[in-house]
């Protein structure tokens, strides 16, 4: 291996595996002796009531944007790819203006726009944050299912399906679908990913997602802290592993960055 | 002396031996193709040439001096890829110039020849255009172009037309051909398409699992194979396996059959051999039924018959193909007796080893 | 195409998604844009006090330091991504750690605001493992020379996502440097930095410069991990418009709109430079 290959990747190890270290250290230590070792803190966090109840909200909160986004961007972007084609760059622009518009922006405008909307949809973190979050998830779901339309020949597709009989919505489901699985999945942990980690909306939006709890242990329990950050990037891992598990099965191109 | 000198090379990748001990003498001027299926080789003795990678063992000379040691950069050859080489970010014109510029010549000096060497290449109008904006055949005429530019000492040539359309191929290997002729410039060519090989080359080398099954000119490879695999893999062969009964009179037996064939004389009784035919060498005519006729003949049905052109292709049963042209299959339909006359002279015979013949290619029988 | 009956049927079905973006994008963003030239007094009507008022203290400050670390990331982020991209995709180097820095690059690009901001804090804080280390082997004050909380300290922590980024982007391009490109320049005599300087360079710059704006554009905006690392201490316009909603001063909502409307402007304007130069990187790229 060259020299310089050598060191640029010891120096690149350094810096990034160096605060994960030090977070590890960090989290063994006790409250009392501010030494090692213990795993005290991370005690802490798994019997602390909220860190369950904010995992939740933020789980079923990620599952709840991968089911909006899916059924509205799948039937979408599959009309566009059979008998729009001309749509598909328009869209594609489309895709880029969440990046134009940062979180910070659209939340200041989303609390505008809907502080009159009926309280089911304005107080519950399944309503308005959900939508947010469908937007944000927005590109990474349209380059990845984009990708995977692009994959597969959607035309030949369901001119076989329906030429046997299947109506539209029966194509979709069991001929599509299938075949595009792989770049759905993608796209769904992308934005887990990005709901688990999202802060800025929920945080403007006074809603408890497991984002805002680890802030609030952070300016109070440094010891707890490193412990969640460190399980932070656990879930953050085992999302990616399993994209790119998925992708190695099916190969293609993946989106695989989100932004902060 | 040889111009260009290949010595004794080796070249290993792990545990898969590419290349076993390669010899070449290319005389100054002349056009040498290595011919052969994927794998066997060619590719790897050309860039051990080029200088992309270091023989194991074995030395390369040119004109005299030994040139193994020496980086790509510096080896005065010029090389046309497969395909994909012109660099994106430049015209026509300026990717001709490159080597030009590399080595500091003045510009107006540049100038004339990149024009000259565009115009050889038959694309004096295209210089400004990029690459992606033009056809492969053209973007490999500029290739070669770009590779004349530096007036090499040899010019090297990796599969060039494998990736055109078979038109493309035909045309662009003449001028290949008629350019190399005109620069008188020493010439090593890789391909797997044998046709290829024999339309334009001086010498013929056939590579297998790496090394040489046979080297000649292409005239020579066509009508007097050494080897199963080199009869096989230039042009289309009739195998026959037979054993000498005979040695003093050259009869052979095949299948029953009694066949004279003057290769077979001098040769042992008993012998297994294989008599290789061309097609076009086995007459046909219409048969009576079953009875075949004295002399050297075998007798058969015919299977299938296949137009190619001015020639028609014929299966017979048995395992026999003859070339005959088109008019004259016509009398000889599918379904039809026939009887095919096998020439005593001009055959070639091999001695069968234990080797497992090589494969009949499918698509080419 | 155009004229024919099938085409505004087919359109139809595209109206829901449609719907959801304006709804959802469009309506907030071009709430918070008009929202920047209201005015704020009584009568109501419209005024552009609100954007001038950013051209002055302390709000060209911020814009000024939100730039400046957003170029300063971008710029890092990109030559040192190359640096890194580059050296796992080489020849000589190994496969597998193409297969492990892309896994790790995805996780950290992804692993910023609350978590990455302890992560530092825990490593090269006041408290930090290595400044504690530091500090009793030999008397070293890390916080003197890397202080953590400062514009220097949120660019350090920055780029952990942003080099990931980085890598991320440019290796598919650096893929796309074809190897016969090199073998053809060597061939034709050119060195190793001539090829570099005539080829390999060219043909990655626009790739280069939309991997900057992506950069950019993704800095400009993270507001988590600053507001981790700093609450306040070094002026960023999206902590600014933080501080306006959680209470702090909420006199003027529509000053909070024109700053947003501000980071639009920046953002806008560099999405502008990135769409044709995408456009260009992709038609080399083949």
């Amino acid at each position: 291996m060259s020299l310089s290959a050598t060191v640029w990747l010891l120096l690149a190890a350094l810096y990034f595996l160096l605060p994960l270290v030090a977070t590890f250290l960090f989290s063994l230590r006790r409250v009392q002796t501010n030494a090692c070792c213990s795993l005290a803190a991370y005690g802490f966090v798994v019997h602390n009531g909220d860190f369950w109840h904010t995992l939740r909200v933020s789980g079923v909160l990620a599952l709840e944007v991968i089911a909006i986004s899916l059924v509205l961007f799948v039937p979408t972007i599959y009309w566009v790819h059979l008998k729009l084609p001309r749509l598909r760059p328009v869209i594609a622009f489309l895709a880029l203006v969440p990046f134009v518009v940062p979180p910070i922006v659209l939340v200041v405008g989303i609390l505008k726009v809907y502080k009159g909307s009926p309280v089911w949809f304005y107080d519950r973190p399944n309503g308005i944050l959900a939508a947010t979050y469908v937007i944000l998830a927005f590109p990474y779901m349209f380059f990845s299912l984009d990708a995977g339309f692009r994959a597969i020949d959607v035309h030949t597709l369901t001119e076989a399906s329906q030429s046997l009989g299947a109506s539209w919505p029966v194509t979709l489901v069991r001929v599509i679908l299938p075949n595009i699985r792989a770049a759905a999945l993608a796209g769904s942990f992308l934005a887990l990913a990005i709901v688990m980690g999202e802060f800025t909306i929920a945080n403007l939006a006074q809603f408890h997602t497991f984002p805002i709890f680890l802030q609030y242990v952070n300016e109070t329990q440094p010891y707890g802290a490193a412990a969640l950050t460190l399980i932070s990037f656990g879930i953050t891992w085992a999302a990616m592993l399993s994209l790119l598990f998925i992708g190695r099965k099916r190969g293609g191109n993946l989106q695989l960055a989100g932004a902060r | 002396m040889a111009f260009l000198e290949l010595q004794d090379l080796h070249r290993s990748f792990g545990s898969h031996k590419a290349l076993s001990g390669i010899n070449i003498q290319l005389g100054e001027g002349e056009f040498l193709s290595l011919l052969g299926p994927s794998g066997c080789g060619k590719t790897t003795a050309l860039r051990l040439v080029a200088g992309f990678d270091r023989p194991d063992q074995g030395r390369i000379v040119l004109d005299g001096k030994d040139v193994s040691g020496i980086p790509p950069n510096k080896r005065d050859m010029g090389m046309v890829f497969q395909a994909y080489s012109l660099f994106p970010n430049m015209t026509a014109k300026q990717n001709v110039e490159f080597g030009l510029r590399i080595r500091r010549k003045e510009k107006d000096a540049r100038r004339g020849r990149v024009d000259e060497l565009l115009e050889l290449v038959g694309l004096g109008h295209a210089g400004d255009r990029y690459p992606h904006q033009l056809s492969g055949g053209m973007q490999q005429r500029v290739a070669l172009a770009r590779a004349l530019a530096i007036e090499p000492r040899v010019l090297l040539l990796d599969e060039p037309l494998s990736a055109l359309d078979a038109k493309v191929r035909v045309q662009l290997r003449e001028e290949i051909r008629r350019i190399q002729l005109e620069l008188g410039i020493t010439t090593l060519y890789v391909t797997h398409d044998q046709e290829e090989a024999l339309a334009v080359s001086d010498h013929v080398a056939v590579m297998s699992g790496g090394v040489i099954e046979q080297m000649g000119a292409p005239a020579e490879m066509y009508t007097a194979p050494k080897t199963p695999f080199v009869a096989e893999f230039i042009g289309t062969m009739n195998r026959l396996e037979g054993t000498i009964v005979d040695g003093s009179a050259g009869e052979i037996d095949y299948d029953g059959r009694r066949l004279r064939i003057d290769a077979a004389r001098g040769r042992a009784n008993g012998e297994r051999v294989l008599v290789l035919i061309r097609p076009e060498a086995l007459e046909l005519q219409a048969g009576g039924n079953g009875a075949a006729a004295n002399g050297n003949t075998l007798s058969g049905e015919v299977l299938t018959q296949t137009f190619l052109g001015p020639v028609t292709r014929l299966k017979v049963s048995g395992g026999l193909i003859a070339d005959m042209s088109t008019a004259r299959a016509a009398a000889l339909p599918v379904g039809s007796n026939v009887v095919a006359q096998v020439p005593a002279e001009g055959v070639q015979l091999l001695t069968l080893t234990d080797e497992a013949l090589p494969a009949l290619d499918p698509d080419n029988p | 195409m155009s004229g024919r009956r099938r085409l505004p049927l087919a359109w139809i079905a595209t109206v829901p998604f449609f719907a959801y973006t304006v709804a959802f994008l469009f309506l907030p963003a071009g709430s918070v844009i008009t929202g920047a030239f209201k005015s704020n007094s009584r009568g109501g009507g419209w005024t552009f006090s609100n954007v001038t008022t950013l051209f002055h203290e302390p709000y060209r400050h911020a814009y000024i330091v939100s730039i400046e670390v957003s170029a300063i990331t971008a710029a890092l982020g990109a030559v040192l991504g190359f640096a890194v991209a580059y050296a796992m995709i080489r020849d000589n180097t190994p496969r597998i750690f193409r297969g492990v820095i892309t896994t790790f690059s995805g996780v950290a690009a992804n692993f910023g605001g609350i978590p990455l901001a302890f992560a530092f804090i825990a490593t090269i804080g006041p408290l930090g493992i290595v400044t504690v280390f530091l500090r009793n082997h030999g008397g070293y004050e890390l916080n003197q020379h890397l202080p953590l909380f400062t514009q220097n300290g949120v660019e350090f922590v920055y780029l952990y996502f942003q080099i990931p980024l980085a890598i991320l982007v440019i290796a598919p391009a650096i893929d796309g440097l074809k190897r016969e490109w090199r073998e053809a320049a060597s061939n034709l005599g050119a060195s190793s930095w001539q090829y570099w300087r005539h080829v390999g360079i060219p043909v990655l710059l626009p790739s280069m410069l939309g991997m900057f704006i992506l950069l950019f554009g993704n800095a400009f905006a993270a507001y988590a991990t600053a507001y981790a690392l700093t609450t306040g201490v070094v002026p960023l316009i999206p902590i600014l418009i933080g501080a306006y909603y959680q209470g702090n001063v909420l006199d003027n909502p529509h000053l909070a709109q024109a700053m947003a409307f501000g980071m639009f402007v920046v953002l806008a304007a560099m999405m502008v430079a990135y769409i044709p130069l995408q456009r260009r990187a992709q038609r080399w790229a083949k």
